[in-house]
């Protein structure tokens, strides 16, 4: 990427595996307990233009705790309800004295679009259905807290892949490190052009194939606020995808329950299932303050 | 030489005359008096004193050059474009005649916009015939007066950029066009099934998490339209901006059948493809979309094979806050009239091997059958002094910065290009002369 600030993370996809693991290293050196204050002094911008429960209250824990500012800017209450632009907005917000702007946005492309145009680095917390950078970190942390490696890992991702950008970060890290992936889902949700995202990918319409002999499940929301015309009927999709206890039962014994949140009980999963043992749903949110310490930590250039 | 001719006479001596609706391939001086061509005749053969001359050697001389679809953006949205800076442009990319699209504000859907289009002080100094709109506002409801606006000078209807897509309002228009003669253009697009999209549906655009356009929403329209064409004695419909193989299947079915039936294709679809948006570039965001390298392909055969009938610029002049924003929402187009030929050059004739004769053709008398713009197209005595004068040969770089359009929404900026307008004349006055 031309012209980007240094210790900006736009996207799974433009990182190598290196970078990956230095991310994931320093994540494992945070400690959300007994944080240094390795971002004393700094300014923390949260711009969320899209609503966001785990991914902005881990990044401002994270911050807050090593001692960062934050402050929030949400789409409504703020000049962005006046016409604002995107690039007038971070303007603004780099002028009043930003170290770093973590942004979510519901266009695809819109942290890079600020990146190219902006000195402070630029984190993406979430852009349209492009990409989830930090998502796909704190999922591969956590993994690595229960599994070895990823490499040679059987992952399946089930559900809406089109509309999700959890899925199309995901992809991109498990692929760089060599874990099996297979996408689920209906063709709506599953089109088969999500094979050019990565090498070797796979993809099924029956559930019970992707789940058979899985390391790790990653189950993924059906967003019903992008669904934009399409015609789903959801009585079928949980008949046909839903993960059910049964289900699972058809993966390897220790297999991992993901997913990004928000749940919706009833509809992708069962209740059973989200609270099962083998569900690291709310370890994955607990996972998620130390990545976004480091990632914080790495667009600051501290803590070598 | 001199840098401006008012009547009088003009004589382009020694160049090498391509006029492909004459067959002419050769050296030819021509001499252009009060407006019109007096004379082609091979080179020093033209006797008798004229006002002007001007050297023409190692250059190509051809016909003046036509876009069948350019954006001028007046009335109302000056801040992009006007119809001077935009036939400033025009003739700086050798164009003597532009067709202009009516979505402007409001759209030209009246007598009296289309008569305003052409009036002197809009500053125009190259041709002008506008296309008006064929539904009032281009709603796709209510026909505008077909007869009225012919009349006052639109050579063609169309709903540009909002596709008449109501099957029975495609046919009235179809069918009363057919009438008076008049040409119905059509962009081809099922925007029922493009909503919120904002590229080709590709591997690109699922890797970038933008919604898709599939091809198959051209080609519908496409076939539906010339199957109502076939309905109507005399009914020409010209199908804009042709971006897809299917497309351009349903083209020559339509060719073949009774039906009068053309096609443009823009420099754009013919020299880039959908993964030339890379990571969301603007610049690469247009109407039809970038299409795949296999659609790319298919647009160079017909060019080559005759199925294309002209090269459009369909030139998108956009202000700066308008492109450089989300990619979803940008707006849809480029500029396109100085950066047309040495695209052609450089990508259809040195890479493809398309002849230079062709290639004028599709820029000259391709687009004056279409539009059915007669005296335009060739060089014939009594014909209209329309000339373009370049140097097919000349390699040079394009620089957005000194567009003379009001715009810089190309993606073009600092391309190699080969082929370049040396002097553009329009009813025998010279407009454009490079330095």
């Amino acid at each position: 990427m031309t012209n980007v600030a240094r210790g900006s993370l736009l996207d799974i996809e433009h990182l190598d595996a290196k970078d990956i693991t230095a991310l994931l290293t320093l994540a494992r050196r945070m400690n959300p307990l007994k944080p240094r204050p390795l971002l004393r002094g700094k300014r923390v911008l949260l711009l969320f233009y899209e609503p966001s429960t785990r991914t902005r209250s881990s990044f401002e824990i994270a911050a807050k705790s090593m001692g960062g500012m934050t402050t929030l800017i949400l789409s409504s209450g703020s000049s962005i309800e006046k016409g604002e632009s995107l690039l007038d907005t971070a303007y603004t917000l780099q002028a009043v004295g930003a170290d770093v702007m973590v942004i979510r946005n519901p266009y695809a492309g819109a942290p890079l679009l600020m990146a190219q145009h902006l000195k402070v680095p630029v984190i993406n917390a979430g852009d349209g259905m492009h990409e989830h950078p930090s998502q796909a970190l704190l999922d591969a942390y956590t993994i690595l807290r229960h599994k070895k490696t990823l490499n040679g890992l059987q992952v399946v991702i089930i559900g809406d892949v089109y509309h999700s950008r959890v899925a199309r970060s995901a992809i991109h890290l498990l692929s760089k490190f060599g874990a099996h992936v297979t996408l689920c889902g209906p063709p709506e949700f599953l089109p088969e052009l999500a094979m050019c995202l990565a090498p070797g990918l796979h993809i099924t319409r029956t559930a019970e194939e992707a789940v058979r002999g899985a390391d790790v499940i990653m189950v993924l929301r059906v967003q019903k606020e992008r669904l934009a015309g399409m015609k789903i009927r959801l009585q079928d999709y949980i008949a046909r995808y839903q993960l059910t206890l049964a289900r699972l039962k058809l993966a390897k014994r220790d297999a991992l329950v993901m997913h990004p949140g928000p749940i919706i009980r009833g509809l992708e999963l069962t209740w059973e299932v989200a609270d099962c043992p083998q569900s690291a749903i709310v370890e994955e949110v607990h996972n998620g303050v130390p990545v976004r310490m480091a990632i914080l930590v790495r667009a600051l250039g501290k803590a070598k | 030489m001199a840098d401006k001719s008012k009547s009088g006479s003009l004589l382009i001596k020694g160049g090498h005359l391509i006029d492909p609706a004459a067959r002419i391939n050769t050296p030819m001086d021509v001499l252009l008096r009060d407006g019109r061509v007096a004379d082609v005749a091979p080179t020093n053969k033209i006797r008798g004193g004229t006002d002007e001359t001007f050297d023409a050697h190692g250059l190509v001389v051809a016909p003046g050059f036509i876009d069948l679809h350019v954006h001028l953006r007046e009335p109302g949205q000056s801040y992009k474009e006007t119809i001077s800076s935009g036939t400033a442009a025009a003739a700086a990319g050798g164009f003597t005649s532009v067709c202009c699209m009516p979505n402007t504000s409001p759209v030209v859907d009246s007598v009296e916009w289309v008569a305003w289009l052409q009036q002197p002080q809009r500053g125009a100094v190259v041709n002008i015939f506008p296309i008006a709109a064929a539904t009032q506002a281009s709603k796709g409801a209510v026909l505008t007066d077909f007869r009225g606006l012919q009349r006052a000078g639109a050579i063609a209807v169309s709903d540009d950029g909002r596709p008449i897509l109501n099957e029975s309002i495609m046919r009235e228009t179809l069918r009363l066009a057919a009438e008076i003669g008049l040409l119905v253009i059509q962009h081809a697009e099922d925007t029922r099934l493009t909503e919120n999209c904002s590229m080709n549906e590709s591997t690109t655009s699922f890797r970038l998490g933008l919604r898709g356009m599939s091809a198959a929403t051209e080609a519908s329209i496409v076939d539906r339209d010339v199957q109502l064409s076939q309905q109507f004695t005399g009914a020409r419909l010209h199908v804009a901006h042709l971006s897809t193989a299917e497309g351009l299947k349903a083209v020559r079915r339509g060719k073949r059948s009774k039906a009068r039936i053309t096609c443009e294709v823009t420099p754009h679809h013919f020299s880039l493809t959908d993964a030339d948006v890379g990571d969301y570039n603007t610049y690469c965001k247009m109407n039809p979309p970038l299409r795949s390298a296999a659609d790319r392909e298919a647009l160079l055969v017909a060019l080559a094979d005759g199925t294309v009938d002209a090269i459009a610029t369909d030139h998108a002049p956009h202000a700066t806050h308008e492109k450089i924003i989300e990619f979803e929402k940008a707006m849809f187009g480029i500029t396109g009239l100085e950066t047309a030929l040495g695209l052609a050059i450089a990508r259809l004739h040195r890479e493809q091997k398309i002849s230079l004769s062709r290639i004028v053709e599709l820029f000259t008398a391709g687009p004056a059958r279409v539009g059915d713009l007669r005296g335009r197209g060739t060089l014939a005595r009594g014909n209209y002094a329309d000339v373009t004068i370049f140097d097919p040969k000349k390699r040079w770089t394009f620089e957005a910065a000194k567009s003379r359009s009001k715009s810089r929404n190309t993606p073009f900026d600092g391309w190699p290009l080969t082929g370049k307008v040396v002097a553009t004349i329009v009813g025998g006055k010279i407009v454009y002369k490079s330095n």
